[in-house]
């Protein structure tokens, strides 16, 4: 495996409200290795999609980062200022959101938001703009004649290939794909993740995947991270991860999922996610988990390196 | 960490809103100093018709603000006046929104032929200029508070109206509208419980606007003569001022305190409306609460997600 492109340590987050402030992100460490597909999987709440914007530096208020390292091509985006910020995102690091509708400008058409998403970063001719967007749209597998279509003549899935494409116009190292086909059916899902397979492998950018979909993640990702309740609570390669889920909170997650010769039945975690307001002390799955004894009533697991890259935050196994 | 809040009653989230915002403290108090003034005000004060000395006489002990050119006195002219002329502002506001709100969500909400009509009728009524209108109307009609407010409604609730039919016309293509026609809710049902309260803010904000204007064209038409002028309103006190030649003679004391209440009125509901719009957009709240917690750390509120590694 190759060096971290993206490295976080201890990056805390907190929502600021009138009753005071909530974690949304708890002490996170991730590393995203160049030219891999990293998933990042959890419930609705855990934090992944609070974390990928962090990076970006574009939450809105009312968030706060309180501290951690992110760094980025030998640069700290935390203590970057606006204008270098400006430099960096969509030029390093690009995003496909989660609603290709309300991402695409409903006014000009997709060829001309490509344009102009590259003359913004880039000195570039007017034409070589244009023929550079075609380019894009035939790489993401829309005929170049649509490059004057205009975002409601495209179906959902044509949008966010569009997304894609316009994620790609700058070539950045890091492409953040929060739950990019949610809104979308499975086949239409299937094909958009294949050809963003098939970029990846082509031109060499990182991708941060998120989804709530273990199944799609542990098939598409290179490498898995697990959140539960702000914190990160297993990682390691999907094949492994599949294999062999050391964490009780992954491995209830695996278990709610139905096989597909059925000769296991899928079985929910019961209880839920706790409140960030007032999270459990010591490991935050402990009210929920079948084997929770004392020590994680109290303790804090810290991370156990349980194989090459395979880590997990659980005292069963320290 | 956090403490639990007990669930606020509509009227003390209000006064709380309000509290929390300085502007609008200092507009609550300032409108609420008048609304009493209107209130008890005339009990307090003497007769305002009743000659009580010699015309045009400077402030003294004995006329805090001077007496007119009739040598009426000119703080109990004020006083009274105030009663009108905010009964009258208050009432027109109200009125000009509710008629807006009748028309233009009707308009906006039905569609087709109804507002193709509705449509015709405010647009007529905002390209026809208001201000002569109001004066045509106000001179044929018997003079007297109650057709000024009607003047006043007349030419003043088209452009409410306007503005919630496009509001309204959004709000109609929304699913949760969609949902509450299949659910089998009357027409009427959506309106009021669906629709309307999503305009809460810009209706107080029209409710406001309408004071402001009602107060600033009624104190307007009066001056010009067009008011009872045997009725002590602030308007006719500024007519009764320039009748007397208040500035020729330099008689300052017959006009400016007059002036001076007309623009505190409209400075208070103004900043009044800063709170009003924290009531009803919660996330205006959010971003005050976050702005306070960065300044308290020393840190600039910026568009990027900001870094505070500051500990408490």
């Amino acid at each position: 495996m190759t060096d971290a492109v993206l490295s976080i340590r201890d990056l805390c987050v907190d929502y600021v409200t009138e009753h005071g402030a909530v974690r949304a992100i708890d002490s996170v460490s991730l590393d995203v290795y160049g030219g891999e597909i990293l998933g990042v999987a959890g419930e609705s709440g855990s934090g992944k999609s609070t974390l990928v914007h962090a990076v970006m530096r574009i939450l809105p208020p009312p968030a706060v980062i309180r501290g951690g390292v992110v760094q980025f091509e030998g640069r700290d985006i935390l203590s970057l200022d606006e204008g270098e910020l400006r430099a960096l995102r969509w030029n390093r690091i690009s995003m496909v959101f989660q609603s290709a509708m309300d991402a695409l400008n409903p006014v000009i058409t997709v060829g001309e938001q490509i344009v102009d998403t590259l003359t913004a970063h880039r000195t570039i001719p007017t034409a070589a703009a244009r023929a550079r967007a075609g380019e894009l749209l035939e790489m993401v597998g829309i005929p170049d004649s649509r490059v004057d279509a205009y975002a409601h003549q495209l179906s959902g899935g044509m949008r966010q290939r569009v997304c894609i494409a316009l994620a790609l116009a700058l070539e950045p190292a890091v492409v953040i794909m929060d739950e990019p086909t949610t809104a979308l059916d499975v086949i239409v899902e299937r094909e958009i993740l294949n050809t963003v397979r098939s970029l990846q492998r082509r031109l060499g950018f990182a991708v941060v995947y998120i989804t709530h979909d273990l199944a799609r993640m542990l098939q598409y990702s290179d490498r898995v991270a697990v959140f539960y309740a702000a914190r990160i609570v297993e990682a390691g390669p999907s094949a492994e991860l599949h294999r062999a889920p050391r964490h009780p909170y992954t491995q209830g997650l695996l278990r709610a999922f139905p096989t597909v010769h059925g000769e296991e039945e899928a079985r929910s975690i019961p209880g839920s996610p706790p409140s960030l307001v007032n999270p459990p002390a010591g490991c935050r799955f402990h009210p929920r988990c079948p084997f929770v004894f004392d020590r994680c009533r109290e303790v804090v697991p810290e991370f156990v390196s349980v194989g090459p890259d395979h880590a997990a935050a659980c005292h069963l196994l320290g | 960490m956090t403490k639990t809040v007990a669930r606020d009653s509509g009227l003390s989230l209000w006064v709380h809103a309000i509290r929390r915002d300085r502007k609008a403290t200092i507009g609550a108090l300032i409108i609420a100093f008048f609304v009493l003034v209107a209130l008890v005000g005339p009990l307090l004060v003497a007769d305002p018709d009743a000659p009580v000395g010699i015309p045009l006489q400077v402030p003294s002990a004995q006329h805090w603000l001077g007496t007119t050119g009739q040598g009426q006195d000119v703080l109990a002219q004020l006083v009274v006046g105030t009663r009108t002329s905010m009964a009258i502002g208050f009432a027109v506001g109200l009125v000009v929104v509710l008629v807006g709100a009748l028309i233009g969500v009707t308009a906006g909400y039905f569609g087709g032929r109804v507002d193709a009509l509705l449509s015709l009728l405010f647009n007529v009524f905002l390209v026809i200029p208001g201000l002569p209108l109001a004066i045509v109307i106000a001179a044929y009609l018997p003079s007297g508070p109650l057709t000024l407010g009607l003047v006043l409604v007349v030419t003043g609730w088209a452009w409410n109206a306007r503005v919630l039919r496009a509001q309204t016309l959004s709000q109609r293509k929304r699913d949760f509208v969609a949902a509450a026609v299949v659910s089998g809710e009357s027409s009427f049902r959506i309106v009021t419980r669906e629709i309307l309260p999503t305009m809460t803010s810009l209706l107080v904000a029209q409710v406001i606007g309408g004071t402001t204007y009602a107060i600033g064209a009624q104190v307007g038409l009066e001056f010009l003569g067009l008011g009872d002028v045997s009725v002590a309103t602030w308007g006719t006190n500024l007519y009764w001022a320039q009748n007397d030649s208040a500035l020729l003679t330099g008689a300052w004391w017959t006009f400016a305190p007059t002036g001076l209440c007309v623009a505190l009125v409209g400075f208070g509901l103004v900043l009044l409306n800063s709170g009003f719009d924290e009531i009803t957009n919660p996330r205006l709240l959010q971003e005050r609460t976050w702005r306070a917690y960065l300044e308290k750390r020393g840190c600039e509120p910026s568009r990027s997600t900001p870094v505070v590694t500051e500990h408490d």
